[in-house]
């Protein structure tokens, strides 16, 4: 491996170059939205599905108009499902709004607070919706056996949360997250935790085929810039995790020879 | 006639199809789909399906979401 080796995510068959993607949600507008989208150089772009508003303005900008389908892959969630049959029901209306779309994110949250998955009903959710011949990327927690088993049911990227939806608080338990990586044949990449771009990093380093993120560039004081700084953050970790780190030691190792010294 | 929706009672005065009735919404041109009475109804089936009392029908769009 060399640094123009290319080096592509596949998803589904699909390969991408960036192995970061991002969420469109909390954003001021649809213009700051574009930008930060634009910075971070992400080619996978999650969306939600939500009720139109009735007597909306007619010519106002649609999400999707600043999302070209020649240039973004677009993911529908079913964030906000608690349940299998809404979940369910999202992904097919997502399929339908989107022309015969298959990639969808699942997520079925069991808890308001936490918004930790439901991951019995993340597990039927998922039988259902291969079976319906969807792509399914699966938000779950980081338990090795869960992540396992939704690969085993067919899902095409299994996405641990690296700490609770929109909490910023970075990857707090590394060692579950290498468990998955290491006994996955399908992508594994962090959604939900990240809070800057040095968390992206490690979870980079740990191996991960990817991270998805929203909070962390929308709610930063300067998205588009956190945004670029995301970027090179995921570029960074991946980067150092095909290199290979040098051994921790325990004490120092001169970096300067000692022989020749003019003392 | 009574109909609902995404959710809210909306009244009709004649009977429409579905692709008049999301005209009358503004909604033609737009990027939705529609279901009727939980039955997702593909695109190229709005002007064919005609709107009946108490049906319910959702309109959903993407929006910015993580």
């Amino acid at each position: 491996m060399t640094i123009d080796t290319p080096d592509s995510l596949v998803i589904a068959g699909k390969s991408y170059s960036s192995r970061l993607l991002v969420g469109t949600g909390k954003y001021r507008d649809l213009e700051e939205t574009g930008k930060a989208i634009e910075a971070s150089g992400a080619e996978i772009v999650t969306v939600a599905i939500r009720r139109t508003n009735i007597g909306q303005n007619p010519g106002e900008e649609n999400l999707l108009d600043i999302l070209p389908a020649d240039r973004y892959t677009i993911l529908p969630n079913t964030a906000g499902c608690f349940n299998t049959e809404d979940a369910v029901r999202t992904c097919r209306l997502a399929r339908e709004l989107l022309g015969g779309h298959k990639l969808v994110k699942l997520e079925v949250l069991g808890d308001q607070k936490t918004l930790f998955p439901d991951v019995t009903a993340t597990l039927e959710a998922a039988e259902i919706l291969v079976k319906d011949d969807f792509d399914v990327m699966v938000y779950t927690n980081d338990d090795p056996l869960i992540a396992k088993r939704l690969e085993e049911i067919g899902c095409v990227a299994v996405m641990p949360l690296a700490a609770p939806i929109g909490s910023g608080l970075g990857i707090r338990n590394p060692y579950n997250i290498l468990t998955i990586i290491e006994n996955a044949n399908v992508p594994i990449l962090v959604d939900a935790g990240v809070g800057t771009a040095s968390d992206a990093t490690i979870a980079m380093e740990l191996g991960c085929d990817g991270i998805l993120m929203n909070t962390a560039i929308a709610q930063a004081q300067n998205p588009v810039l956190m945004a670029s700084a995301m970027r090179k953050g995921v570029e960074a970790g991946r980067e150092a995790f095909l290199a290979g780190r040098m051994p921790r030691k325990r004490f120092a190792s001169a970096s300067s020879p000692i022989e020749g010294l003019i003392l | 006639m009574k109909i609902f929706v995404n959710g809210e009672i909306h009244e009709l005065e004649k009977p429409v199809s579905l692709e008049q009735l999301l005209e009358s919404l503004s909604f033609s041109e737009k990027k939705i789909a529609v279901e009727i009475n939980r039955e997702i109804v593909p695109h190229g089936q709005y002007p064919r399906i005609q709107i009946k009392a108490e049906d319910r029908i959702e309109i959903v769009h993407a929006i910015g979401g993580g």
